[in-house]
């Protein structure tokens, strides 16, 4: 058992309370038990209704459920609900439950609130908290027999060497070990006390979805006589963007059911992240989104930052937007460029994006040194300087050779006929789904909800720049490939900006600490990403690492609509839909 | 007009395929020389920008980071690391492992005995040469570490070393701001050396 050092979280009780929680207290009979800075704590059998009033509440309207997540406290479990509002835009509402070690159970908020089904699973699987009345309460990163929940301060993985970093095996008497020679088949595996291999009998694993889907659909076919069929699309496949699954049920070549399957990537990035100091987390973030790597970490440095209450000098901050404007250009670009591949239009279209990028990572490599695993941004600053022929290229690329790509692209692409054939009318999402899935970024706006947090919740520096909102109302894969078309242009533009409004000074508040002590308390930083909301809820002891480090990935959420979109659809539709949504699934499974 | 669509982008692939002919032509008939290289890799290029690797090389640039590596000034036996493990402490993988080494009797030396990195594990993040107290850890720019065997890819001291010319060659500027700044700690600390001599005397 993991010991805490200090109170983790920050808990004396206010004299006062928020209006809303005083207005949730008068409107809810005994729902609010208490109110903090950090969030409504409510009562567990009450979270469904204070919920829906939040959400129905026309002046409040808190309809997009951005994040759930839970921590592990010493005597209780906490989960953590971060509502926001599409319309009014602004910081999210924060909601808190807590439920007892022995036996943890909340009520789910999956039947009212789609958005919530991957993250309670998520919560289920690696913290092992049942949610009453979840449609499909399954694993989601591990396997169904899977034993033990990793992100409980008390599981430990079979490579385990010390809860926190640094390892004392490393100095001052460090002689190097291949990590797995110290356990005892030279595998990452551990078995459970009295498991027996002859026992033990595979689940059947798609069992479960055909049942639930003949259930759904009745008895086969509909006049004629059609079978289902059950096809399994992945882990390895071209299309899928990585090792993503999926669970189709097919009557003919038409989609009737689907169901997608995670996990064949996770590393359980999160217990990683608890163990690490708190710097040592930068780099790791560059590993989730691996196409625009260099603004991952731009979230987690506002949580972080958001504790240790430092602002970051003003070049600093012009740089890490830049930096960000960049990587977004740069994964719109690859998003295009692969769609295309997905819809057998092989390379020529999505080479010429790539070249784009290339110019894109030249840069990256020049401030941060190096193309991908940028690791740039620190905690109240950013690594390094720009060296000083920076800036004239960064200005040729942003005056001359993007907008001039970002065209051609357009008239290459946009009015193709075999593509409009092929995109327009695929993939409805209809706004009122898109929202109630908690999808977020150009998937969200491509069904014409305004939702940009840079707008709607501004952070760092977007309020100095004039930009678009960029929405298109076609709800398909044409209008999803147009909104990222069209923010490549807003991205320019803000870059244009930030390059006249950008001087020279320093680029580190206070001096970087390797061993940077955070104040304890939590804190939910969040950014538009390329492919949507990026949030990261991290919760302080105090101490040297992290108690708690959650993150909220856009990706994984924006795949909660994925069966309602392809349903009618054909199997070649699904790897369009899919490559549309533009997944990594590095941040997919974390 | 049905078609028009596909013929704009045949267009572009057309007007692409001229200009990188057009290009190359430029530098007819040696297409692969150095000049043709460096062109290619500019921003206000039409034509390709991929190289011939491995017989043509990109050089990289002076930030670009791979693997770490020891400097020493002029003895390999007596680098400038002193083993005070900041490295190995702030590693997010935790690869770098430091055996302090000591005299007979005991005693703790300001050097390394054994100093390991794990190339398998290091993500070239670039964290130790940043918070290296001594400037004694650097980080290389040699990309072509491959190997057939894993345990070749755990670099030892006698592999890590390297001369502080080949850190000055790599990182020139960054070589010359931290020379700078050694100078600069030297003069400030002779003269307050000899202002106290002249208090003294």
């Amino acid at each position: 058992m993991a010991t805490v050092r200090e109170k983790p979280a920050v808990e004396t009780a206010k004299e006062e309370m928020s209006p809303l929680a005083a207005r949730l207290k008068e409107k809810c009979d005994g729902a609010v038990t208490a109110d903090s800075p950090n969030g409504i704590l409510l009562a567990a059998d009450r979270l469904v209704d204070v919920a829906t009033y939040l959400r129905e509440t026309p002046d409040l309207s808190y309809d997009h459920l951005a994040n759930v997540t839970s921590v592990d406290y010493p005597d209780y479990f906490e989960v953590v609900y971060h509502l926001s509002s599409t319309k009014n835009g602004g910081n999210p509402v924060v909601l808190k439950v807590r439920t007892d070690k022995a036996d943890p159970v909340v009520p789910s908020l999956t039947p009212t609130w789609p958005g919530a089904d991957l993250q309670e699973r998520e919560v289920w699987d690696l913290m092992g908290i049942r949610f009453e009345g979840h449609p499909n309460h399954k694993r989601i990163a591990l396997w169904e027999g899977f034993e033990g929940h990793p992100l409980r301060k008390d599981w430990h993985e079979p490579y385990y060497e010390a809860d926190q970093k640094p390892f004392s095996s490393r100095w001052p008497e460090g002689r190097h070990v291949q990590v797995e020679d110290r356990t005892p088949f030279n595998h990452n595996v551990q078995y459970p006390p009295g498991w027996d291999p002859d026992e033990w009998e595979p689940v059947d694993e798609m069992a479960d979805f055909v049942q639930r889907t003949q259930a759904r659909l009745g008895k086969d076919g509909d006049g004629l006589k059609t079978q289902r069929v059950v096809v399994n699309m992945g882990p390895q496949h071209p299309s899928t963007h990585g090792v993503f699954r999926m669970k189709l049920m097919l009557e003919g070549e038409t989609i009737v059911g689907l169901e997608p399957v995670f996990g064949y990537m996770h590393r359980c990035h999160e217990k990683i992240g608890e163990r690490n100091l708190w710097v040592q987390n930068i780099p790791f973030c560059g590993r989730l989104d691996y196409i625009s790597t260099i603004s991952n970490a731009f979230p987690y440095v506002l949580a972080v930052e958001e504790l240790l209450e430092v602002t970051p000098p003003e070049r600093a901050r012009y740089l890490r937007v830049m930096m960000a404007e960049l990587s977004r250009i740069l994964n719109h670009f690859v998003a295009i460029g692969f769609l295309f591949n997905d819809l057998g239009a092989y390379f020529t279209p999505v080479l010429y994006c790539l070249e784009e990028r290339e110019f894109i990572l030249d840069l990256f490599e020049m401030a941060s040194g190096s193309r991908m695993m940028c690791n740039y941004y620190r905690f109240g600053g950013v690594t390094r300087d720009v060296p000083p022929d920076f800036m004239p290229r960064l200005e040729y690329l942003v005056r001359e050779r993007l907008p001039r790509a970002i065209d051609e692209i357009d008239y290459f692409l946009s009015e193709n006929e075999i593509f409009c054939s092929r995109s327009v009318g695929v993939g409805i999402l209809p706004p009122e789904t898109a929202i109630r899935c908690s999808t977020t970024g150009p998937v969200l706006r491509g069904s014409g909800i305004a939702y940009d947090l840079r707008r709607a919740d501004p952070y760092s520096i977007y309020d100095r720049f004039k930009f678009d909102v960029i929405t298109e109302p076609g709800c398909d894969v044409y209008a999803r490939y147009l909104v990222r078309l069209r923010e490549m242009r807003e991205s320019v533009k803000i870059l244009e900006q930030a390059i006249e409004q950008i001087e020279e000074g320093p680029i580190q508040e206070g001096k970087k600490l390797w061993q940077q002590k955070v104040p304890a308390g939590e804190a939910y930083g969040r950014a538009e990403s390329p492919k949507g909301e990026l949030g990261f809820y991290i919760v302080s002891d105090g101490g040297a690492n992290a108690y708690r480090y959650h993150i909220r990935s856009p990706c994984l959420l924006n795949l909660t609509p994925l069966e309602e979109m392809c349903l009618g659809h054909k199997v070649a539709d699904v790897v369009v839909i899919l490559g549309n949504i533009d997944i990594v699934l590095g941040e997919v499974d974390r | 007009m049905l078609g028009k669509g596909v013929l704009k982008g045949m267009h572009v692939t057309i007007k692409r395929l001229v200009a990188t002919y057009v290009e190359d032509l430029k530098y007819f008939p040696r297409m692969a020389s150095q000049e043709a290289l460096e062109y290619r890799q500019r921003a206000d290029t039409r034509g390709l920008k991929t190289i011939e690797y491995p017989e043509q090389k990109v050089e990289m640039f002076e930030g670009y980071r791979m693997l770490p590596f020891l400097v020493y000034d002029e003895d390999p036996e007596n680098p400038r690391c002193t083993a005070c493990g900041m490295c190995a402490r702030v590693c997010p993988p935790q690869c770098i492992w430091i055996e302090r080494d000591k005299t007979p009797e005991g005693k703790n030396l300001r050097r390394p005995r054994h100093f390991t990195i794990d190339a398998t594990m290091c993500m070239s993040c670039g964290l130790c040469a940043e918070f290296c107290p001594f400037d004694a850890i650097k980080m290389d720019n040699n990309y072509e570490i491959g190997a057939y065997k894993r345990d070749k890819l755990v670099f030892h001291k006698d592999r890590l070393l390297r001369p502080v010319e080949y850190y000055a060659k790599i990182h020139p500027t960054e070589h010359a701001i931290k020379e700078e700044e050694k100078r600069e700690k030297a003069e400030a600390k002779r003269k307050a050396a000899e202002a106290k001599a002249k208090k003294a005397g």
